[in-house]
């Protein structure tokens, strides 16, 4: 069956021509060609595929995208979406990736011995096959960019490195004609080793342009091996990201991933998956969104507990303002193999839009016997109490509601373990409740 | 100060305060006793404007403003505070964050510039010396994890910080014990002045041990049933509610 095929979607002829083309010419055409035939059976997701139940892309299929890239960003453009994306008082390294192609600089200094950064296009000539073979499952759009990737970035810390300063990649989005862009990453942390990374992706469209990106990362945490992974959202209107990272986590291994999404895309869609391969692993999930205007923001995570004595604890947390949308949909899946697992998992949401509409569904599959888990979802408004408590000491009603927005986040802000990444969110949000959200 | 007439209230449609007549003159000590479930708190929450109460009838004046008109918030910034009597915990807004807002915003209603940081932080060292309050409590969540007592230390202190003019403290003694008491009183003390008036409502006759009441009123079912002096609390104390409950409910046979 070719469910591609089936759909009537303008993109379609292009990808075939794209893929044609790459599969004659690229490296790894075994990958891309199971890629694509995957991708081919399931099509773009629609609201009759489980996962993308309460997320109907249809009306951003509908517009065209090409799928080559410009040549070069606009530099004046370049530098505002820089600046909008500095961290003040960081202290880190920085690249940036345009259009998901690194120009090969870093700033803040030298790196330091035992961590390589490559381009995924110049690692993809050496020999060998440098992805491992995956079938991409229910992921429509990780088997549509293992088919079409063409770059991104490859990262590899050898084994008992510590690296203490963070890496802050800012990837940027910019085209001035509709255009989709599929980033390929992969991030090997090796044994004993340790990385933070900061992520950054911000977007400049002109007018009525739009951008779909749809990036995958995938990581190899190696045994004994900690990465700290920091997701900061900030696209601009006209931006549809997709954005799959896949976690490979290993023997004894530390993966803590925290995924702020703020006002700004039409779409965001978050597949975070932990893949707990080996024993006695660790992982931290947290995650804020904090949605605005129209937009519609679908979180949806798995933690795939395959082996005995690994901990897992999810926090996600959503703020919903005036007409937007939001999805989290938390999946813990225990294996029978997996005994002692602990995993919990929670997501509160405050809906403060009188139009805005959240979906939670936890989903838990537990087929060991001697586990620990739990789960909760709540979605509220403001507590009445908390609000005059504010109000009878003379703070205003506007200003007593960002105040309890921004204590509803600091559970999960609180958690990013670089203060001037806290403080530069924290910012961010303060910055997007404006007074008028409030009603 | 403050002059309620005839002040009637209710909550999901039950009566609660059935006319209410007091006056409070600045640099008067008011307290406010009787039993539990009289409508002490509820007073207190329709005079800071809580939403949840319909005023059926009556108004309230402070400082000759209609007070029933103005938001909870605009009552603040006019000089009115009410200390809870359960302080909620409100986690991830610092106490210190939550009073500069609150200082930020009473200022700029008075058209008064800024306070500078310095000024800020002198101003909540002196305070918080003046009610002992701890001082790793001021840069904690507010409340959050607080004891019964350091929450209501907590409302002295905001109390001290604000400055209002008309102050109620809502059974602000209960859950304290002696020491506490005390420091919670002296703070009182220190803070009255002859343009400034405090509404106490009290339980037990031992806080006023501490603050001398000018007049105290006893509130029962939902109106003031007597007014005395100070030795009216002790009149209370010794004798229990119950002989006022007879008498209240002889008064309510006879105007029948
Ligand atoms: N939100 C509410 N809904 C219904 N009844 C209430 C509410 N708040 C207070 N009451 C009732 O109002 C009466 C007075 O309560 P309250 O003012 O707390 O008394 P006091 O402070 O004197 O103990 C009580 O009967 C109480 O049950
Ligand atoms: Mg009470």
């Amino acid at each position: 069956m070719n469910v591609l095929q089936e759909q009537t979607i303008p993109l379609y002829g292009r990808i075939v021509e794209k893929y044609s083309k790459l599969s004659t010419t690229a490296a790894s055409q075994q990958a891309r060609q199971s890629a694509f035939h995957r991708f081919q059976l399931l099509g773009f997701p629609t609201i009759k595929n489980e996962d993308w139940k309460y997320t109907n892309i249809t009306r951003f299929l509908k517009d065209e995208y090409a799928l080559e890239a410009p040549s070069a960003g606009a530099p004046a453009e370049l530098s505002e979406l820089l600046a909008k994306a500095a961290i003040p008082d960081l202290d880190c390294y920085g690249i940036v990736l345009v259009n998901g192609v690194w120009d090969g600089k870093i700033e803040g200094g030298e790196l330091p011995k035992g961590i390589e950064l490559h381009r995924v296009s110049d690692a993809l000539s050496q020999p060998g096959d440098l992805f491992t073979n995956d079938n991409w499952g229910n992921l429509h759009f990780a088997a549509l960019n293992a088919a079409l990737y063409t770059d991104g970035l490859f990262i590899r810390v050898a084994a008992n490195i510590v690296i203490e300063k963070p890496l802050h990649i800012v990837h940027v989005y910019t085209s001035d004609y509709n255009l989709m862009v599929q980033p390929r990453h992969l991030w090997i942390v090796d044994r004993n080793a340790q990385l933070s990374v900061i992520e950054s992706t911000v977007s400049g469209l002109s007018g009525e342009v739009k951008i779909w990106v749809n990036n995958l990362t995938e990581i190899i945490v190696h045994n004994d091996a900690k990465l700290d992974h920091v997701n900061l959202q900030t696209a601009a209107t006209g931006t549809r990201l997709v954005q799959q990272t896949i976690v490979h986590q290993k023997k004894q291994s530390l993966y803590n991933s925290y995924t702020f999404t703020l006002p700004g895309a039409d779409l965001v869609r978050n597949d975070l998956q932990a893949r707990l391969e080996e024993d006695h692993t660790e992982t931290h999930l947290y995650g804020l969104y904090l949605t605005a205007g129209d937009q519609l923001v679908d979180n949806h995570t798995l933690v795939d507990h395959q082996k005995p004595h690994c901990f897992s604890n999810e926090l996600y947390k959503g703020v919903l303002l005036e007409r937007s949308t939001g999805v989290f949909n938390g999946k813990v899946y225990v294996h029978k193999d997996a005994q002692k697992t602990n995993a919990f998992q929670q997501n509160n949401n405050l809906v403060i839009g009188k139009k805005a509409t959240i979906d939670s569904k936890p989903e838990l599959e537990i087929f060991a016997d001697d586990v620990k888990c739990s789960h909760g979802s709540t979605v509220g408004q403001f507590s009445e109490d908390a609000l005059f408590y504010l109000r009878a000491r003379g703070i205003g009603e506007a200003t007593a509601k960002a105040l309890l927005i921004n204590a509803f986040a600091f559970d999960v802000t609180e958690k990013i373990k670089f203060p001037a990444v806290e403080t530069y969110i924290n910012q961010q949000i303060s910055h997007h409740i404006p007074v008028n959200h409030a009603g | 100060m403050l002059i309620i007439k005839n002040l009637h209230a209710e909550v999901e449609d039950k009566k609660i305060l059935k006319g209410i007549d007091l006056t409070v003159n600045a640099g008067e000590i008011h307290a406010i006793m009787g039993p539990n479930g009289s409508g002490k708190s509820s007073l207190a929450s329709v005079l800071a404007g809580r939403e949840s109460y319909q005023v059926t009838e009556g108004e309230v004046l402070f400082e000759g403003k209609n007070l029933l008109e103005m938001e909870p918030e605009t009552r603040a910034r006019e000089g009115l505070f009410l200390a809870f009597q359960y302080p909620i915990e409100i986690p991830g807004v610092s106490n210190i964050n939550f009073l500069k807002t609150a200082i930020g915003e009473i200022r700029t209603y008075k058209g008064l510039p800024p306070m500078d940081a310095k000024e800020f932080l002198r101003l909540t060292r002196e305070k918080q010396k003046l009610v002992e309050f701890d001082a790793q409590l001021v840069n904690r969540s507010l409340n959050e994890g607080f004891s019964g007592g350091e929450k209501k230390r907590n409302e002295i202190f905001q109390l001290a910080m604000l400055q209002p003019s008309l102050s109620i403290l809502d059974e602000t003694d209960s859950g304290l014990d002696i020491d506490a008491l005390r420091i919670v009183a002296q703070g009182v003390n220190k803070l009255r002045s002859d343009k400034n008036a405090f509404i106490i409502i009290t339980h037990y006759q031992r806080l006023l041990e501490y603050i001398i009441p000018d007049f105290v009123h006893v509130l029962y079912n939902g109106r003031i049933v007597k007014s005395g002096t100070k030795e009216l609390a002790l009149e209370l104390e010794e004798k229990g509610y119950d002989w006022l409950k007879e008498e209240s409910r002889e008064q309510e046979a006879t105007t029948i």
